[in-house]
């Protein structure tokens, strides 16, 4: 496709049936006035 | 009651930055960066039919190239990278992921060294007394966190404040405790601390540096911004003092850190305090916007929107300058990966605040979150009385985006996950109605962030050429 470049997959499909809240709560990061999750890191691909 | 299935609305979001036409599928998550053509027929595809669409834009591009164009829309659309339905949310995402707490906000002391004009903590007491966390209490703290935990293996433990130095030697017992307690409970227990770094000597960077998992050192970025919020007890400028701690403490970090800023009406063109911070030899910076009573001189205004705005763009505009020059640092909220990310579970979750998370005050105290501590409106127990009756546990658990209706069709939905519940609060007087000027300022890092991704791409792929 010529005038389209896709630069990010329908990922929100393909991790609905995940959900294990492993991952860092927002607030505990480096916000604790406003919310993000957007920038969050699954828990499934950080490695401790 | 308007049901769920009345609520979903298939969306996109399209916007230009510099020379790069962007186009977000809010349900999917889908992003594409596009030509004129498309960002074009976008402007009608879904309310006109072919014919119409063509005569429209007849005058601008050829019907081959228009039709070209609609194949492709229709191939994105068909193979559920536009317009997408958002039937992956359920109900059980939204509202059915049970009362476990797995973050705590640990007030270790209610008392601070500095006097910040901007805090929310009312200077560090919380509307209350002076005062430090015992470490009877903190154990008592920990406890509850792994008694309310359920299944959940990896736990956050936050020292926060007033300023957690000041009661540090509570901080590095209740670590102990915490690591003994956790193996007895099957769990994993990562601390986290925020400090205005006064008291960072290089006794308390070390054991900082080898037991916390993140840091939080807070400094607003050039001196004279800094020191005109940030001040001693005796009205002294702090600049000078923490960024020679800071400095030291992250020559020698080996996890992870953030210098943490906040902006106010008066330093609107912060995007300079970040680039202080960045040349300093900070790498990982986030800067936010003050929330605090409009009738504050500092307060940020709706009419300072489109300024802040613009500042975002000079940030941007900073950043990818910093990248393409090989000095590439990380700005907190512009951090968006759009390889995975979060899932969609946690996209619908929000912060978790009165949830999955709390904050306990050194009284034992125990509340949804820390912007809620000292309002005994939303006090939900103590611990040294062992009581804790989660009464807000339903209206926090409802507070999602789709039952909050101004998130319902908003595009930026899953990446903000409705907002901070605290601001909502204090600027509307309810949780599910969002602090408008906030949402504007997320959306715009959001943009930001996007675009920057979007532009490296593009560079990538000129080099490869």
């Amino acid at each position: 496709m010529k005038n389209i470049k896709t630069i990010a997959k329908p990922t929100l499909k393909n991790t609905a049936s995940k959900g294990c809240g492993e991952c860092q709560t927002s607030c505990q990061s480096a916000c604790k006035t406003s919310c993000t999750v957007a920038n969050q890191e699954c828990e499934n691909t950080r490695r401790r | 009651m308007v049901s769920l299935e009345i609520k979903r609305k298939k969306m996109i979001h399209k916007y230009q930055y510099k020379d790069q036409s962007i186009v977000l599928d809010i349900n999917s998550g889908a992003i594409h960066v596009v030509g004129d053509i498309i960002y074009d027929i976008l402007d009608h595809y879904k309310e006109r039919a072919a014919e119409e669409i063509y005569e429209i834009l007849g005058s601008k591009y050829s019907r081959a190239d228009l039709e070209e164009a609609m194949t492709d829309i229709a191939y994105l659309e068909e193979n559920g990278m536009l317009y997408a339905d958002d039937s992956q949310v359920t109900m059980d995402m939204l509202e059915g992921r049970g009362a476990v707490i797995k973050a705590m906000c640990l007030h270790v002391a209610h008392d601070c060294n500095m006097t910040c004009k901007y805090c929310f903590g009312d200077k560090g007491a919380f509307e209350g007394v002076r005062s430090l966390l015992s470490l009877e209490t903190g154990k008592k703290a920990i406890d509850f966190l792994l008694q309310h935990s359920g299944s959940r293996r990896n736990l956050e433990i936050d020292f926060f404040g007033g300023e957690p130095l000041m009661n540090f030697e509570v901080v590095k017992a209740l670590v102990s405790y915490g690591r003994e307690a956790e193996n007895s409970y099957g769990k994993n227990i990562r601390f986290t601390i925020t400090t205005n770094g006064l008291l960072l000597d290089d006794a308390k960077a070390a054991y900082i540096n080898e037991n916390m998992d993140n840091v939080i050192l807070s400094i607003d970025g050039r001196p004279q911004v800094n020191d005109n919020m940030r001040r001693t007890v005796n009205d002294k400028g702090t600049y000078d003092i923490i960024t020679n701690n800071y400095l030291k403490f992250v020559e020698k970090r080996k996890g992870t850190y953030y210098v943490r800023g906040t902006f106010t009406r008066e330093n609107l063109d912060f995007s300079e305090d970040v680039k202080h911070l960045v040349d300093q030899g900070f790498k990982n910076v986030s800067v936010e916007p003050v929330v605090t009573d409009p009738s504050m001189s500092y307060a940020l205004l709706e009419e300072d929107r489109d300024r802040i705005c613009e500042e975002y763009d000079r940030l941007t505009d900073l950043y990818l300058a910093y990248a393409k020059e090989g000095r590439k640092f990380e700005f907190f909220h512009y951090n968006v990966d759009l390889n995975q990310g979060p899932c969609v579970v946690k996209r619908v979750s929000g912060c978790g605040a009165g949830t999955e998370y709390v904050a306990v005050s050194p009284e034992g105290d125990i509340y949804p979150c820390h912007q809620f501590v000292g309002n005994p409106e939303f006090k939900l127990g103590n611990l040294n009385a062992g009581e804790f009756k989660n009464s807000w546990y339903d209206t926090f658990n409802r507070a999602h985006i789709y039952n909050k209706e101004k998130c319902r069709t908003c595009w930026a939905k899953f990446y903000c996950s409705g907002g901070c519940h605290a601001n909502a609060y204090n600027m509307n007087n309810d949780i599910m109605k969002p602090y408008e000027l906030g949402c504007d300022l997320e959306k715009k890092r959001i943009e930001c962030a996007i675009a920057i991704k979007a532009i490296l791409a593009a560079d990538e792929e000129t080099e490869i050429k």
